[in-house]
C-alpha cells in the first residue's frame, strides 16, 4: 500500500494546456547504501512511470537509482475532451501502483 | 557569561509562583528568533512553500487515513480542527499520571487508554504519520508555549541539557545553535536549532522524522552516546526548545536540508 498524491485540475476548457502532478511514497532504495552493520541495503526502486489519458499514453519515464525518494513528476497535456487519467508506477519487483483521476473538459 | 545569568535567573524564578518564561534562559533575544526556514536555500524554501511538492504531506495523508480508519475520529472531529493549538500546548503533563508527554505520547495514551490498543513504537511510520497529521492542523499558528510551575523542572532539565558539553567533540547545543547560528559548517548553514518545523522532512534523510531524531542526529554528530528517542531527557529538551521557539510559526511538516 503506497500513498499517491495527484494534482489534476477539476476541469479545463477545450484546448487548454494543463499541468499534471503526481507524487508517490517510495524509498527509492538505491542499492548503494549500507546499514550500520556495513551490509548493503538491497536495491528497491520504481523503474517506470506511465500516465494514460483513456487508452493513450501521454507521458512516460524510466527511473534509475539516482532518483530521490518520493519522486514528484510534473508534466503537461492539452485538454481536448473529458476522460480518465491513469497514473501508474512499476516497481522493480513488478508490482504496479495506480491511481486515476477524472478530467472534465468544458466545451 | 550571559548563560551564567540565565541559569541564575531560572534558579531565582523557581521560587516564585506565576512567571512568564524567563528570556534570560535563552541565548537568543526574542527579536532575533529565526526559524530554520530562514537558513535554507531558496530552492528548499520553495519546496516547503509548495503544498503539492512538499513530501511531508504524504505523511499527513497517511496520518489522516489512520485517524479516520483507526477509530480516532470516533472521539475527535475530522479533519482535526480541534488540534489547532497543539504546537503551543505540547509537551504537557498528563493529569492522570503526572508524566510529561509530547504529542506522540498523547496519541499513544489515546490508544492505550481509550482504544485498548498497544503503544506505537517511537519513530514508527504510523506514529509519525498520526503525529504529523495532528501537528499539521496547527500549521501557520504562532507558537506560544507557557512554562507552568509544574513544567518548570522539565524546562530546567532541558535547558541544562542544551548547555552541557558532550561527546568526543565536547560541544554543547548552544555552542552551535546560539553562538554560531548563521555560520557555515561543512556544506550546511547552522540554524538556531528550533523545532517549529517538526516532524519535518529532511532531504538528507530522504524521509520524515521527529524532533527527537534530529536531537539524536546532533548528539551523534558530536560523537556523544544519544539517549533513546522518546526518553525523559529528550522530552525535557523538547520542553525547553518549544519555549525557546515562542513567537515562531509552526511549520510542520517543514522541509529541511
Ligand atoms: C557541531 C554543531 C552542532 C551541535 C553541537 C548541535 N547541533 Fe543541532 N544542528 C547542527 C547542524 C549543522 C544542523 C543542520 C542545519 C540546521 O538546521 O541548523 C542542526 C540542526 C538542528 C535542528 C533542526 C533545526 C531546524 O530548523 O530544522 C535542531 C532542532 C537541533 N539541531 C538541535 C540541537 C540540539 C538539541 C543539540 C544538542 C543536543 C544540537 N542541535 C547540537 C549542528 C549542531
Ligand atoms: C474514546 C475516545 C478517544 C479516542 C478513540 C481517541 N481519543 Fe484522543 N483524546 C480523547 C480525550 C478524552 C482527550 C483529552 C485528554 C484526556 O482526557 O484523555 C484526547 C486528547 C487527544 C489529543 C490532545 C488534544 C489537545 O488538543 O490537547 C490528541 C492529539 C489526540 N487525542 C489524538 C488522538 C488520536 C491520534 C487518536 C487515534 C489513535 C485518538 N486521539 C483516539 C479521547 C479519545
Amino acid at each position: 500500500m503506497r500513498n499517491i498524491r495527484l494534482s489534476v485540475p477539476d476541469n479545463a476548457k477545450s484546448g487548454d494546456v494543463i499541468e499534471l502532478k503526481a507524487m508517490i511514497r517510495h524509498d527509492m532504495e538505491s542499492g548503494y547504501r549500507v546499514n550500520i552493520q556495513g551490509q548493503t541495503i538491497a536495491r528497491n526502486i520504481l523503474t517506470f512511470f506511465e500516465c494514460r489519458f483513456d487508452d493513450n499514453v501521454i507521458f512516460s519515464a524510466d527511473f534509475h537509482p539516482g532518483v530521490s525518494a518520493n519522486p514528484l513528476l510534473k508534466f503537461h497535456m492539452r485538454a481536448q475532451k473529458s476522460g480518465t487519467l491513469t497514473f501508474e508506477w512499476t516497481e522493480q519487483t513488478g508490482q504496479i501502483f495506480t491511481k486515476t483521476a477524472a478530467l472534465a473538459v468544458l466545451e | 557569561m550571559i548563560r551564567a545569568f540565565g541559569i541564575i535567573g531560572i534558579a531565582l524564578l523557581a521560587g516564585c509562583s506565576e512567571k512568564p518564561v524567563d528570556e534570560a534562559a535563552f541565548g537568543i533575544a526574542p527579536e532575533n528568533i529565526r526559524s530554520g526556514y530562514e537558513f535554507l536555500t531558496a530552492e528548499t524554501q520553495a519546496l516547503q512553500n509548495d503544498d503539492f511538492a512538499n513530501p511531508g504531506l504524504l505523511w499527513v495523508q497517511t496520518g489522516q487515513g489512520l485517524f479516520q480508519d483507526g477509530g480516532c475520529a470516533a472521539c475527535h472531529n475530522d479533519p482535526g480542527t480541534e488540534f489547532r493549538s497543539v504546537a503551543s500546548t505540547f509537551p504537557a503533563l498528563d493529569p492522570q499520571s503526572g508524566k510529561l508527554i509530547n504529542l506522540e505520547g498523547r496519541i499513544n495514551l489515546c490508544r492505550t487508554r481509550h482504544q485498548s490498543l498497544p503503544e506505537l513504537p517511537y519513530e514508527s511510520d504510523d506514529l509519525l504519520a498520526l503525529t504529523t497529521f495532528v501537528k499539521s492542523r496547527a500549521r501557520g499558528g504562532t507558537i506560544d508555549y507557557q512554562i507552568t510551575d509544574a513544567l518548570q523542572p522539565h524546562f530546567a532539565a532541558g535547558q541544562n541539557y542544551f548547555y552541557s558539553k558532550r561527546g568526543q567533540f565536547n560541544l554543547s547545543c548552544n555552542q552551535c545553535h546560539d553562538e554560531n547560528a548563521g555560520a557555515k559548517m561543512r556544506g550546511d548553514t547552522v540554524s538556531q536549532g528550533h523545532i517549529n518545523g517538526f516532524p519535518a522532512y529532511r532531504n538528507d534523510w530522504q524521509t520524515l522524522g521527529s524532533s527527537h531524531r534530529r536531537f539524536e542526529a546532533c548528539d551523534i554528530a558530536v560523537r556523544a552516546d544519544p539517549p533513546a528517542l522518546g526518553s525523559q531527557t529528550y522530552l525535557d529538551l523538547e520542553v525547553y526548545l518549544t519555549a525557546r521557539g515562542n513567537g515562531l510559526t509552526s511549520e510542520s511538516p517543514a522541509i529541511r536540508r
